[in-house]
């Protein structure tokens, strides 16, 4: 059996459509997991999924020690042993104490997932994007975590039929509280499918110095705004969305262009499979100018109104 | 007060690089050190020992015996003893899992057991939480924040898109962020007097642990090239300006 979870309704169709895949080529079902209200039961169904099971009575906000007994649970039950879960934050948390819990293999994030002479294979980018291993379980059980956008999940199917069904787990008692739970407002921002990217980093002096690096964007019809991280985690001058990097989101524009950022291992990871990197930076030693196409070295705060000009030329 | 944190050797991914002979990454001669948020990890700890003014903080690798020089650098910054377990010739996260729970049971009395977000050279953030599977106690991961007391931690985290403020009594498993703290650097006082710190040698029987095998299986390491023009501009910006506009014209990146 495949088991599929996850917290977001995208990765767990595109989840859906993998576990579908393995599925198919093993003659296996696929078994959707749903934590709290059902009501996206039957569009699992519609998304390739064999059966769903809702578990209820689970608790109100997402905890990684009680979602992980649920999850053990719907495992031992439907024999699974294969288990996709979303790579989000709290899905990575959940598969690995998961893992630790039940005694299973885990990799996380894996890009890509298959059958290779019918054994469950997978790839993740190790060393910071430097390369990528490929490796494979002894375990019973198999826990592997994907990212958001790694496979296309089906066409919604409204024909396919499959059982929902409800269930209850036990669920073991923590010393842990969640007291405080704040969304955090997303800008909308998709910097996954931008084709033109700018991006600031900790060079820049003042939040308000944003707005130089936001008009660079529109010049080159390029709305997206990227960051490095101590913007968005430590400064907070941007949001989440626009994290780029090893721990933030993963790009492929046909240009980005970074302002003020060093280029560490980190950051570069994020941004390596750019087609064209432009890197501004006063410092002339700066790393970003090896994982640079043009760079230039110089005072961002006169480049980038230089830039703009020339490019309003165009 | 007692705290364990579990630090990791890493190699020093930045200088990594791919051959491009073999089309792997070549690790062997690269600079070693602990793993960047294990310091963060490292300093919470100081920082909680010293408010609530009393305890013990205790680090465990599971690593290779040259990692002793780096647990040196801990012990510096304020750890009191280090502890090294080597892995044994075929070991996964399962492995080193279960070694660092066995070692921390073998310890037995501890609070808290800190870890970082995540290690540099595999990024995975699996170790802390499955440790926590392990020992079946409470975890609370990426922490931004922490407030430790006598009795209980709470800790702001980074979810993405979510914050959230978790609090738990004692024992329980945090991993921290980068963000978390500034690693302190030590002082040459400081690094002199870590020579008169223990740094143990325990083996997997020590801890309960002989004969585990791996449960997950690396195949092949293949590298991913870069490659770049490297083209740099150190004149006069309006000669360079134009002249790198009309080059990414030239590319079609422009529109
Ligand atoms: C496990 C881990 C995960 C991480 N994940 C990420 C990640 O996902 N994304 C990420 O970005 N980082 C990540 N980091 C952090 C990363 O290592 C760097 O610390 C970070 O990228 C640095 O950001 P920065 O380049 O903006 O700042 P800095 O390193 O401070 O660089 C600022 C740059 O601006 C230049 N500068 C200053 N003033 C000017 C000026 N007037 N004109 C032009 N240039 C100027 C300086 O020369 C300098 O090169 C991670 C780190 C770790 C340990
Ligand atoms: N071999 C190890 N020895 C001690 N601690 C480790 C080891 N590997 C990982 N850790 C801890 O687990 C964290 C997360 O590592 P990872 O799961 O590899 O991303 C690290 O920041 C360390 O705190």
């Amino acid at each position: 059996m495949v088991l599929v979870y996850s917290d977001n309704e995208k990765l767990t169709r595109e989840l859906l459509a993998k576990g579908r895949e393995l599925a198919d080529a093993l003659g296996k079902k696929v078994t959707a997991v749903v934590i709290g209200p059902g009501d996206a039961a039957d569009e699992m169904i519609k998304f390739g999924a064999d059966k769903v099971i809702v578990a209820e009575g689970g608790p109100e906000t997402f905890k990684a020690e009680e979602y992980a007994d649920i999850l053990a649970g719907a495992i031992e039950e439907a024999g699974s042993n294969i288990v996709l879960i979303g790579s989000t934050k709290a899905g990575k948390e959940l598969a690995s104490r998961l893992g630790g819990k039940i005694g299973a293999g885990c990799i996380i994030d894996c890009n890509r997932v298959y059958l290779d002479s019918g054994e469950l294979t997978v790839e993740r980018v190790v060393y910071s994007g430097n390369a990528v291993s490929v490796e494979r379980f002894n375990s019973e059980v198999k826990i592997a975590t994907v990212p958001c956008k790694a496979f296309d999940p089906l066409e919604k199917d409204d024909g396919r039929s499959g059982e929902v069904e409800k269930k209850t787990y036990q669920v073991g008692e923590y010393a842990s509280i969640v007291a405080r739970v704040q969304e955090m407002v997303s800008q909308g921002v998709n910097v996954e499918d931008a084709q033109i990217i700018i991006a600031a980093g900790r060079g820049l002096k003042n939040r308000e110095d944003l707005k130089m690096i936001e008009e660079l964007a529109e010049v080159i019809n390029g709305h997206t705004l990227g960051c490095s991280r101590p913007i968005a985690a430590d400064l907070k001058w941007l949001s989440e969305d626009n994290w780029i990097g090893l721990s933030g989101h993963k790009v492929k524009p046909k240009l980005y262009i970074a302002c003020g950022i060093s280029g560490q291992i980190q950051h570069i990871a994020g941004m390596r499979d750019s087609s064209i990197i432009v890197a501004i930076n006063k410092d002339a030693d700066a790393p970003i100018f090896k994982s640079a196409d043009y760079g230039i070295v110089g005072d961002l705060y006169k480049v980038v109104p230089r830039l703009i000009e020339e490019l309003k030329k165009q | 007060m007692n705290i364990i944190v579990c630090a990791k050797q890493v190699v020093d991914v930045s200088e990594v690089k791919v051959d491009p002979s073999t089309n792997k990454p070549v690790l062997t001669g690269i600079p070693k050190k602990i793993s960047d948020i294990d310091k963060n990890a490292v300093e919470e700890a100081i920082k909680i020992k010293e408010k609530i003014g009393s305890g013990k903080i205790t680090t465990i690798t599971v690593g290779p015996p040259d990692a002793k020089e780096k647990i040196k650098e801990l012990l510096a910054m304020g750890v009191d003893e280090g502890i090294l377990i080597p892995a044994p010739e075929e070991f996964d996260y399962h492995v080193v899992s279960s070694l660092l729970a066995g070692a921390i049971e073998k310890i037995g009395e501890y609070d808290l057991i800190l870890c970082g977000e995540a290690s540099i050279d595999m990024f995975s953030g699996q170790m802390g939480p499955r440790i926590a599977g392990i020992l079946n106690i409470p975890q609370i991961t990426y922490a931004l924040k922490t407030d430790a007391s006598d009795d209980r931690i709470v800790a702001e985290r980074n979810l993405g898109d979510k914050m959230v403020t978790t609090e738990s009594t004692y024992p329980a498993l945090v991993t921290v962020t980068k963000e978390i703290n500034e690693p302190r650097l030590p002082s040459l006082m400081q690094i002199l007097g870590a020579a008169r710190k223990p740094i143990h040698d325990w083996t997997a029987e020590d801890v309960g642990k002989a004969g585990l095998s791996a449960m997950t299986r690396t195949l092949d390491v293949k590298g991913v090239p870069m490659e770049r023009k490297n083209i740099n501009f150190e004149e006069d910006l309006d000669e360079a300006v134009p002249k790198m506009v009309e080059m990414l014209a030239k590319d079609g990146v422009l529109n």
